[in-house]
């Protein structure tokens, strides 16, 4: 069962993904990147992980997924659609991203015997009485504090400068 | 069960979809979203190795990931914006204003 939605999960996420990257028209691609994301995030919940595959939802499909469609919207989608959608490089970088795919799956593949290994952390271990979004709040407020307010700094530099980015007079 | 190299095979398959897609496109729209689903991939092996580790740190770090995504694409977004309004134009290959 769980065999059977991992693959139909990652066929789909690979398919998606590939259209993402093919689609002529930006707004197609980011409906499909939509549907990879969704993908991932039923990936997440196999996994076990379920605020992160909620928070892959929330945060991606429904805040970043629609600052893009906002953006395209605002840059003229009809001129976009006319002109040759790849660059002149686009032979050799192919041929470049086919080999780095090889390349890490013959990695992952050769080096998969030190992933066997079954050692379990000593400090966090998954209970099962515990809820996965419970035990990862508890860790962002102590272990991952500091992190955490760092990580708080930066999406209020990154709000100002996406304000003062698209003032008009710059 | 599926072993976690499946995991790990799927991740390196968008990333290099994801590469791709910024080594090949013209348009600066699309060229984000493939490094958003680079960083996606990403995710997906820290979820993976915690899943088999049992340890929860990995999907911390794929909230903060996620976190660097959002600040990313915002920032990104505007330079974008910008851009079209000074340029007229969305094509990398027609930003060559640092040549000279």
């Amino acid at each position: 069962m769980e065999a059977a939605l991992f693959y139909i999960l990652a066929t789909m996420l690979v398919a998606f993904a590939i259209l993402t990257v093919m689609a002529s028209n930006p707004v197609r691609s980011a409906v499909y990147l939509i549907s990879a994301l969704l993908s991932m995030a039923g990936l997440f919940f196999l996994l076990g992980a379920e605020f992160v595959g909620a928070v892959q939802i929330l945060v991606y499909v429904g805040g970043i997924m629609v600052l893009f469609l906002f953006v395209i919207m605002l840059v003229s989608v009809r001129e976009m659609e006319v002109q040759r959608k790849v660059n002149r490089q686009w032979k050799t970088a192919l041929v470049l991203g086919i080999v780095l795919s090889f390349e890490l799956v013959f990695l992952v593949v050769r080096g998969a015997d030190i992933f066997r290994t079954d050692t379990v952390g000593q400090e966090w271990i998954l209970e099962a009485q515990t809820l996965n979004t419970e035990t990862v709040g508890g860790l962002l407020y102590s272990t991952y504090l500091l992190p955490f307010e760092i990580a708080s700094v930066l999406l209020l530099v990154a709000m100002v400068a996406a304000v003062v980015l698209t003032q008009k007079q710059l | 069960m599926v072993d976690v190299t499946h995991y790990l095979i799927l991740s390196t398959i968008v990333f290099s979809i994801g590469v791709v897609g910024v080594l090949t496109r013209r348009n600066v729209i699309i060229i984000l979203m493939s490094i958003e689903l680079m960083l996606n991939s990403v995710n997906l092996n820290l979820v993976a190795f915690s899943d088999r580790l049992q340890d929860l740190s990995g999907q911390v770090f794929a909230v903060f990931v996620i976190v660097v995504a959002a600040a990313e694409a915002a920032v990104g977004l505007g330079i974008v914006i910008s851009l079209f309004r000074n340029k007229e134009t969305v094509n990398v290959d027609e930003i060559d204003l640092l040549r000279g």
